[in-house]
């Protein structure tokens, strides 16, 4: 055993609002840089729809992450042959149009336009060449198009459906969307870093967080075709990779990151988890239906003496341990089992993981009054507007169990506890449905309280970092606002 | 000879190889250690990329070819030789790397395109790019000169060229065999130093960083900024 200490996420969508504050955060803090302008470390997207960029969710197309080839794990379009040879021009690489093209307005043209008879306009014009743009595409272009023909219906994961199904989602009156935010995963088995030639991206092994080394990145770019999430991003300036640093600087100084700091919502925690090493290979290998549950076997007990002991070994702080022991990705991962890594069948074994969301409730039989009096207190979870097998498609490898599993629970809880405070609902018909979604009185009120009134000490826990032992001490992030970024004290020069 | 030819060739074939080498290796080593950041590619596939292929993979595959045998006849002077003994062997030779210097040029010739064309690409292009360029471009348009005015250079470099270059190697420069080369074959050889002389001071510096340990190193990478070991599997 090698326990590892791994920073670890969990966004709960039943209470993302899509107000995109999360992604306005990052960007002013990271991506606020000539180069990067396109780039949304935090994007939210709207599920069903296409996603940022276009489409990534199909490796079909954009030949991502990691496969299974005659049951040995292999980076699907980046090993060591395929990169080697594609070097000079990478087929797999996204461009600028699977994206968008960053815009302004020109704001001068209102204060200087000449005196006419009319209204002087503030056109768009390209961030990139500053020319005058017509806008085709943004990072959010297809926000609350739930339903739209043109994105929702071209949702990769809507492969997953019968045509009856699907037909169901975009019915008139029946149409649903829910938000996706993303970020980097910080994944155990990284294809990113798998595959970057230079030897840039790599893992700190202190918080597990993914870095580019910017000094060592030389813009081969295989990273951006081996991260199935597409999570790394291409400054065209520098001609340097960057990606979510998971705001490292502010985890240092105790404070969450800008996108978890910011949210409204209050969807996202984050805590440390500690993690077996020597089984990540195995782990990533396993046949797919069994990756969840196989990720999920990764995670080691903080109170288990065996993995405290294997945590000192490794020089792991007792206080990180402490910590782990208070993680709430903990509990919603392993101990409430509702929180679900995206796309696990990417095999990158992400570390950022989502409750499934239960909106929107579907309209009930009876006009007037909620129905419960039927035998499966869980019907609408099979009849509900999203079907299971979307959502299975997303956070299940197509395989439903452990997403209902999560979606039954989230119910009971809010029946118990509606049983509690509205008392419209029994409280045996409550406990019953408690005991069918696997669950006890005293986890109900455990998760009601981290989902509905958790404080920010429980929502992040971060451990203390131990800056005192750490690099790059003596350096201000704020040093070098608009110009650096991150990283370094010189500044980021693009080379001749 | 007269004076003026000596002093041409102790200027061209003696004073410009060692500038160039000290250019060469004096800012390319500083520029390494003081503003190592600015080694990159700087690819510019991201924003276009469909003539990028057209372009990119022609010029490179190309002038990799080209660039081999010219090192090869650098290093293994008599291998290469002993290659061209057998006149179709020397035929093979001959046609092949003209085959690879047409297709350079045409990769270069599309870049060059490329680079004018596109309004994106002119935002990421700077002077030095046009620089180098147009020096590549000329070192590519004297190169298949020489490949069709003064054939079987895969042999006679081998025996003439060769010991010059080892004698600017060893200290001890022997010009008598260049100076009495072909004018195109001179320039060649002037242009060279020229781009070795201009190397570290524009994006060819991607060449030196070329990955290598990556082609033996563990999939996943993890450093420890707290341990005195700056790698673990």
């Amino acid at each position: 055993m090698d326990v590892r200490v791994q920073m670890s996420m969990v966004f709960h969508l039943d209470k993302c609002i899509g107000c995109h504050t999360c992604s306005l955060a990052c960007k002013n803090i990271w991506t606020d840089r000539k180069g990067t302008e396109y780039m949304w470390w935090n994007n939210v997207e709207t599920k069903p729809g296409t996603g940022y960029p276009t489409g990534w969710e199909d490796q079909e197309k954009y030949h991502g992450g990691w496969e299974l080839k005659d049951g040995k794990l292999g980076l699907r379009s980046t090993s060591k042959t395929q990169t080697v040879f594609n070097i000079f021009h990478n087929p797999n690489q996204p461009s600028m149009d699977d994206y968008y093209e960053p815009w302004t307005y020109d704001y001068q043209n209102l204060f200087n336009a000449p005196e006419g008879s009319d209204q002087p306009t503030a056109v768009p014009l390209s961030m990139v060449t500053g020319d005058l743009i017509q806008i085709k595409a943004g990072p959010n272009w297809d926000d609350d198009m739930g339903g739209s023909p043109v994105y929702a219906e071209s949702d990769p994961n809507l492969a997953a459906l019968n045509p009856d199904q699907k037909a169901q989602m975009f019915a008139i009156e029946r149409l649903m969307f829910f938000y996706l935010p993303r970020i980097c995963n910080h994944c155990l088995n990284p294809s990113c870093v798998a595959s970057c030639p230079s030897g840039a991206l790599h893992k700190r092994g202190e918080d597990g967080i993914v870095l580019v080394d910017q000094k060592r990145c030389r813009g081969w770019r295989a990273c951006i075709a081996a991260c199935p999430y597409k999570k790394m991003y291409y400054n065209w300036q520098t001609g340097k990779s960057e990606k979510c640093v998971l705001c490292y600087p502010r985890l240092e100084t105790g404070q969450a990151p800008a996108c978890f700091h910011s949210c409204v919502g209050r969807i996202r925690y984050l805590g440390v988890i500690l993690y077996d090493a020597d089984r990540i290979h195995e782990v990533a290998s396993l046949p797919e239906d069994q990756l969840i549950e196989g990720q999920r076997s990764l995670i080691l007990d903080p109170r288990d003496p065996v993995v405290i002991a294997g945590a000192r070994q490794n020089g792991i702080h007792d206080a990180v341990v402490e910590a782990a022991c208070k993680s709430p990705t903990y509990r919603f991962v392993k101990d409430w089992k509702m929180a679900l890594p995206l796309h696990a069948e990417f095999r990158t074994l992400p570390m950022l993981f989502y409750v499934p969301p239960m909106a929107p409730v579907m309209a009930h039989k009876s006009e007037t009054a909620l129905e419960n009096n039927s035998e499966d207190l869980f019907a609408d979870i099979e009849e509900a507007r999203a079907p299971i097998e979307y959502l299975a498609s997303m956070f299940g490898t197509k395989h439903t169990g452990k997403v209902r599993y999560a979606l039954r629970k989230q119910k009971a809880v809010r029946w118990y506890r509606r049983a509690i405070t509205v008392g419209d609902v029994d409280m045996p018909t409550a406990e019953r449905m408690l005991r069918e979604a696997d669950c006890t009185p005293a986890e109900a009120e455990a998760i009601y309280r981290l989902t509905s009134l958790c404080s920010f000490e429980e929502r992040f826990v971060i451990p203390p970092m131990h800056r005192e032992q750490a690099i790059e001490m003596l350096e201000d992030p704020l040093e070098h606002k608009q110009g650096v970024g991150f990283g370094f004290m010189d500044g980021p020069r693009r080379g001749l | 000879m007269s004076n003026l030819s000596t002093y041409f060739n102790a200027l061209f074939f003696i004073a410009l190889p060692y500038a160039a080498l000290v250019l060469f290796f004096l800012i390319g080593i500083r520029r390494y250690l003081r503003r190592g950041f600015t080694y990159s590619s700087l690819s510019s596939q991201f924003l276009e990329n469909k003539q990028h292929f057209w372009a990119l993979m022609p010029f490179h595959y190309g002038i990799i070819t080209v660039l081999t045998v010219h090192i090869a006849a650098f290093l293994i002077p008599r291998q290469v030789e002993w290659w061209g003994r057998v006149p179709a062997r020397l035929w093979f030779m001959e046609i092949g790397m003209l085959a690879a210097g047409l297709l350079t040029l045409a990769g270069l010739v599309a870049a060059m395109v490329r680079r004018k064309v596109n309004r994106k690409i002119a935002v990421v292009t700077s002077a030095a790019d046009w620089i180098i360029l147009v020096l590549l471009l000329l070192q590519i348009v004297s190169g298949l000169g020489v490949a069709i005015l003064h054939p079987w250079g895969s042999s006679w470099f081998s025996i003439a060229v060769t010991p010059y270059l080892w004698s600017i190697v060893k200290l001890d420069p022997n010009i008598a065999l260049v100076a009495v080369m072909p004018a195109l074959v001179k320039y060649h050889i002037i242009n060279a130093f020229l781009i070795i002389a201009f190397f570290p001071f524009t994006r060819l510096v991607h060449i030196l960083v070329m990955p290598n340990p990556y082609l033996w190193r563990r999939p996943q990478v993890v450093r420890w900024y707290r341990r005195p070991q700056a790698a673990r599997g």
